[in-house]
């Protein structure tokens, strides 16, 4: 599904972003191709959310390039960006937690027939169907979308995103608030979006969820990439180590292994969980 | 795995198959407006001999439908998340001008009639473009011009004609076949009834419709329950709220034509306070304070609690006094109904 050899669907290159003096963003590069998810990871104030304003088009960028399928662009707005297949899902601005599910689904893209009327059962049936075709396990497309979990909600909206032509998926902290079962919901997911030949977009403080399902590792700290990878390059251990919290993690393994009782979990710190832990509370 | 989840999902449609209708329609919001509606009626059934008549059902009807359809616009823009306190002065600013204008420039009626629904829905804009401009919440913004209007009413007629209220236009061209449209009494099977209850019927009618099978219906829900994911999907939010706003005005100028022409001169200080009863209407009927729920027909079924209860103390012959009390009551049942919607309804992980 992958065009090998055509241009990766959205490439940065050496670029930076200033807020005034602040220097937010200094010499990034970024790409994702279609079948492919990027995961950009970094601890807060890494500049990982300044990174997918610019390919969002909430910001421009100040220097380098921004191509899009190999044609350079400088996005002004959202409505820019969506008109090129780039949509973005941010966790607090998703859904209308009363409204039905498919009205949320179809919010702003409404279908409609004659007289301005809604093609109700056409968006019920379309936003079932999708749903069930990405693995959603749905009562009721009528019940209200804040009675889903946090995680399918996260699910909807990205489903909506791919329904209504994404070809890029940009995804800010899917995972943030939720719990080891749903984070793994949205995880699957993002898998799914891939294997439709999406390129992904993946913005994660958490290695553990980021490396099960991404294909290429950015890593930032303090506005500079610090490690640019793709999998075959770097195991789950050297990921979690180069993380800002990298370094503390292993400290807390060394203090656990000194305690008779801390051994067992420090053997699980250093091993990493096998399916998709949270980092260990501090 | 997906083979797994496409099982669990089909289970799921079984499950949902066993739901009742009475679940069902106990998760509609305007559920407890019905029920109390019928409590309420069956109360003053019994208590008050006057009330199962035909003539007094026709007296509640026509109080519900004046009340109603005020609510219909109020209960939308309240979906919208949005309040107007300017809308029970406006009804009477619609009713003054389109009164001092016929009669000072003696003109046929039906030019102040039109003039009117233009002034009036200036006003509508003009709320709506403070709040948007502004983004002051709207509650300060009508406040404020809820003030306005209230002294520019009187202000002005007093200017105008010398008194407290407009002079008659009875006598003037177009009067009686105004007077058809906005203030007939019909003759349905040898009782009463008032042109505003079919009026208040199709309103209802039409808000119900736009607010469940229209676009327009979607983001009217969307921009009262979370405008910020409205805006992010292109939804318009400001023009929704601006549209709302001229609903809300669109109805005053309709219920001031019907006040002027059931009574021909309107009472410049009329119709303060008013902007409580309609909201009082919307949310007896299910919508929320907090917008992004509600129905239309729940605000018609709060109008006619709100018609039967103040009819109904009269029909038992008790001192009226008790009415606030009564519709206090209900106020409150009705709001802690609908917080018990509101939480089933909450994000839930
Ligand atoms: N609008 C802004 N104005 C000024 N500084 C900002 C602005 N947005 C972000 N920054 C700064 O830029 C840096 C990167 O922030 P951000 O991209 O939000 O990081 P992250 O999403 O990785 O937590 C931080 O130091 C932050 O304080
Ligand atoms: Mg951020």
């Amino acid at each position: 599904m992958t065009g090998s050899g055509s241009a990766p669907l959205v490439r940065l290159t050496g670029v930076g972003k200033n807020y005034g003096n602040v220097i937010a963003l200094r010499e990034v590069d970024l790409q994702v191709s279609a079948g492919e998810v990027t995961c950009v990871l970094g601890d807060n104030g890494a500049g990982k959310s300044t990174l997918i304003k610019i390919v969002a088009g909430l910001h421009r960028h100040d220097t380098g390039t921004y191509e899009v399928e190999g044609r350079r662009v400088s996005l002004a707005s959202p409505r820019e960006a969506l008109d090129l297949g780039i949509a973005t899902v941010y966790q607090d601005l998703a859904v209308v937690p009363l409204m039905p599910v498919w009205r949320n689904f179809f919010l702003g893209s409404e279908k409609r027939r004659g007289l301005g009327r809604l093609d109700v059962p056409y968006m019920r049936r379309t936003t079932r169907s999708e749903l069930l075709g990405m693995g959603i396990d749905l009562r009721d497309v009528d019940q209200p979308i804040g009675t889903l979990s946090g995680g399918e909600r996260q699910c909807v909206a990205i489903a909506r995103a791919v329904h209504f032509g994404a070809k890029v998926l940009v995804l800010d902290e899917p995972t943030a608030a939720l719990g080891v079962k749903q984070a793994g919901v949205v995880l699957r997911y993002i898998v799914q979006a891939r294997e439709r030949g999406l390129g992904v977009i993946l913005i994660t403080h958490n290695p553990h969820h980021a490396y099960p399902v991404g294909d290429r590792f950015l890593i930032l700290n303090r506005g500079r990439v610090i490690g640019h990878h793709t999998k075959d390059e770097i195991t789950r251990e050297e990921l979690t180590a180069l993380m800002a919290g990298g370094a503390e993690l292993e400290q807390l393994a060394h203090e656990l292994e000194h305690t008779a009782s801390g051994a067992a979990a420090a053997r699980e710190l250093a091993k990493g969980a096998e399916d998709l832990r949270p980092p260990p509370a501090p | 795995m997906s083979q797994a989840v496409l099982k669990s999902a089909a289970a799921a449609d079984e499950r949902l198959a066993r739901r009742s209708p009475l679940r069902r329609l106990a998760g509609r919001p305007e559920f407890g407006a019905l029920l109390g509606a019928a409590v309420l009626f069956a109360f003053f059934s019994v208590v008050a001999d006057a009330f199962l008549r035909a003539s007094s059902f026709s007296t509640v009807l026509y109080a519900a439908s004046t009340f109603g359809i005020m609510a219909v616009s109020v209960a939308l823009l309240m979906i919208g998340g949005e309040f107007d306190l300017s809308a029970g002065v406006m009804v009477t600013t619609g009713a003054l001008v389109a009164a001092l204008v016929s009669y000072q420039l003696t003109l046929n009626v039906w030019v102040g009639v039109v003039i009117s629904l233009v002034v009036t829905l200036g006003l509508g804009l003009l709320n709506g473009l403070l709040y948007v401009r502004t983004g002051l919440p709207s509650f300060i913004v009508t406040l404020g011009t809820f003030l306005m209007l209230a002294g520019a009413n009187l202000g002005v007629t007093k200017l105008v004609t010398g008194n407290v209220a407009s002079d008659s236009i009875r006598d003037m061209d177009g009067f009686d076949a105004a007077r058809a449209v906005f203030a007939a009494d019909l003759d349905v099977g040898g009782v009463r009834v008032n042109v505003t209850v079919l009026w208040w019927l199709l309103f209802v009618a039409v808000a119900t419709w736009i607010l469940l099978r229209t676009r327009t219906g979607n983001w009217i829900f969307a921009c009262g329950g979370a405008p910020g994911s409205a805006r992010a999907v292109g939804v318009p939010v400001a023009r929704v709220k601006v549209g709302l706003f001229m609903g809300v005005a669109f109805t005053a100028w309709f219920s001031g034509m019907h006040l002027l022409f059931a009574y021909s001169s309107v009472q410049s200080g009329e119709g303060v306070g008013n902007e409580f009863y309609y909201i009082i209407c919307a949310v007896i009927g299910g919508c929320l304070l907090t917008g992004g729920y509600g129905s239309a027909i729940g605000a018609a079924i709060g109008a006619f609690i709100f018609g039967m209860t103040s009819k109904g103390i009269v029909y038992a012959e008790w001192n009226p006094d008790w009415f606030k009390f009564f519709l206090g009551a209900m106020l409150l049942l009705a709001t802690v109904v609908n917080l018990v919607v509101r939480r089933r309804a909450e994000p839930s992980r």
